[in-house]
């Protein structure tokens, strides 16, 4: 069974359809990446997954459970799901060890102390934890999408979710969080990852995905992919984007 | 001109025996904050409530909630004033009626006044507490949610505690304008600080002087409800935080 499974996909916003059939899935400890043009509904797909985006037809399976079934628990579901921002998305009026530990004690219903020690682990694994009393206007960017790396780790996710993680960084900080992210996936956590970092995905990723208009246009193991992709649209798109 | 100007006037007994014109004046002045910070729970309380509503992903609340800063911010004070003093008990079923308007004297206009007041400034709130939460970037909400927050802790942890900060500002201009709007509630009789001066002038005929003590009395709460706020905004301040306002989309 695979971890993340979205089968036959659409959604529409009012009358313009921003996903149209969309099928894929990723297995367990896979690395997928999702590219496409501006527009083309990489986040839209991708936020389909925990539910942020609801759909008007087909059905998206985590870890076996639907996801767009009204029975289904979605805070439950979503707490198994780590999610990262392009815009980190961390609070700004809770410290950096608060940030951590405030989904754990809410959702998990874990104590303060077993919630600090556990961010404070994965703040460490991220390198930051001599930061831990910090506010998140206190760092770098490339620090805050860390911390919010480590955020949704501490929640134990049984997969990742990544927005354009690296879009909003200066170009000195987008390596500090592939990094993190090349980590975690050597560990083996299934991740399914939006970006433009073309070299992030030759070294870490399975399979690559590529999007035109709402449309899935390529599917194709990342050999395949980088060697040369089927459609023309993602020939264009390679070569726009690696010759930047 | 041939006015009397006697500013010991204020240290002269009443002829009602029940102490100097300054303490008539100080006593209104206790009235005042009474109205005001009765009146200042219900708006926060009821403000932040209805502002909230009108951000939340249910059409029948949020239509409901703008009709009711319509309402209430269309309608004149003074005539809210009336409604709630002459109108409200007539519309209550009779022994209710009855009992609101057989309240001991202070009570009887105090407790419309405050309702009025705080129902009136409820509405501005609620319009302020909408707006800060909207300025607030949308990424915030889906972060909070993604963790899986459910809405009303989302509100609770993530979005409130942020709008209130950046609406610390607006707020205290509300609160400012509670205590000079409780001026109004002397038409239904509360002897608030003007009826106090009011009633100054009209036993002592010290118009001006009158007038003056009560001018500087609010003066001194707005200084004084100034540096408390900005103390309050000191206290709330987020290290390293620049405001919301330098964010931008992308999604
Ligand atoms: N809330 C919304 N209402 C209406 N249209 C929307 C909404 N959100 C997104 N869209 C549209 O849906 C399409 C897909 O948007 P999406 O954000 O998924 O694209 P994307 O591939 O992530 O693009 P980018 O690379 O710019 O992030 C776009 O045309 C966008 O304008
Ligand atoms: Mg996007």
């Amino acid at each position: 069974m695979a971890m993340i499974e979205i089968k036959d996909v659409s959604k529409w916003y009012g009358s313009f359809q921003v996903l149209t059939d969309c099928t894929t899935s990723v297995e367990k400890g896979e690395v997928i990446v999702v590219c496409g043009p501006s527009g083309s509904g990489k986040s839209t797909l991708i936020k389909t997954v925990n539910a942020l985006e609801p759909v008007q037809k087909g059905d998206i399976f985590v870890d076996g459970v639907k996801v767009n079934d009204p029975k289904t628990n979605l805070p439950k579901l979503r707490a198994r799901v780590g999610m990262v921002f392009q815009h980190f998305e961390l609070f700004p009026h809770l410290t950096v060890r608060q940030n951590l530990s405030l989904a754990q004690t809410l959702v998990l219903g874990r104590a303060q102390r077993e919630a600090d020690e556990r961010g404070l682990r994965y703040l460490d694994r991220v390198g930051l934890a001599s930061h831990k009393d910090k506010f998140p206007g206190q760092l770098s960017g490339g620090q805050q999408q860390r911390v919010a790396i480590a955020r949704a780790l501490s929640m134990d996710p049984i997969c990742m979710l990544f927005d354009e993680p690296t879009s909003a960084l200066d170009p000195e900080m987008i390596n500090e969080v592939l990094e993190v992210m090349q980590q975690l996936a050597t560990e083996g956590m299934t991740m399914m990852v939006v970006t433009h970092e073309m070299g992030f995905a030759n070294r870490v990723a399975n399979r690559v995905i590529f999007m035109d208009a709402g449309h899935i246009v390529e599917d194709a193991p990342k050999a395949e992919f980088f060697g040369k992709p089927r459609s023309e649209r993602a020939q264009q798109f390679l070569a726009k984007i690696l010759h930047h | 001109m041939n006015y009397h100007w006697n500013w010991k006037i204020f240290w002269d007994l009443t002829p009602e025996g029940s102490g100097t014109y300054l303490h008539t004046l100080l006593v209104g002045l206790m009235w005042t904050l009474a109205t005001a910070l009765a009146a200042w729970v219900i708006a926060l309380a009821l403000g932040a409530v209805i502002g909230v509503l009108r951000t939340a992903p249910r059409k029948w609340a949020e239509r409901f909630c703008n009709g009711y800063v319509e309402l209430f911010r269309n309608i004149p004070l003074l005539v809210q004033m009336f409604l709630w003093f002459f109108v409200l008990p007539e519309l209550l079923p009779k022994h209710l009626g009855d009992a609101i308007k057989q309240m001991p004297p202070p009570w009887a206009s105090y407790v419309p006044a405050v309702l009025c007041l705080g129902f009136f400034t409820s509405a501005r709130v609620a319009e302020q507490v909408r707006a800060g939460i909207q300025a607030l970037p949308r990424g915030q909400r889906m972060a909070g949610t993604a963790l899986g927050l459910t809405l009303p802790q989302t509100y609770r942890y993530v979005i409130l505690p942020m709008t209130f900060r950046i609406i610390l500002p607006p707020l205290t201009s509300e609160f400012l304008n509670i205590i000079k709007n409780s001026s109004v509630a002397l038409t239904i009789g509360v002897i608030e600080l003007t009826a106090a001066a009011r009633a100054m002038q009209e036993f002592s005929f010290q118009v001006f002087e009158a007038f003056t003590g009560a001018t500087v009395l609010y003066i001194l709460t707005n200084i004084v409800v100034i540096y408390g706020m900005r103390w309050v905004e000191r206290r709330l301040a987020i290290p390293g935080f620049i405001g919301p306002a330098i964010r931008t989309g992308g999604h």
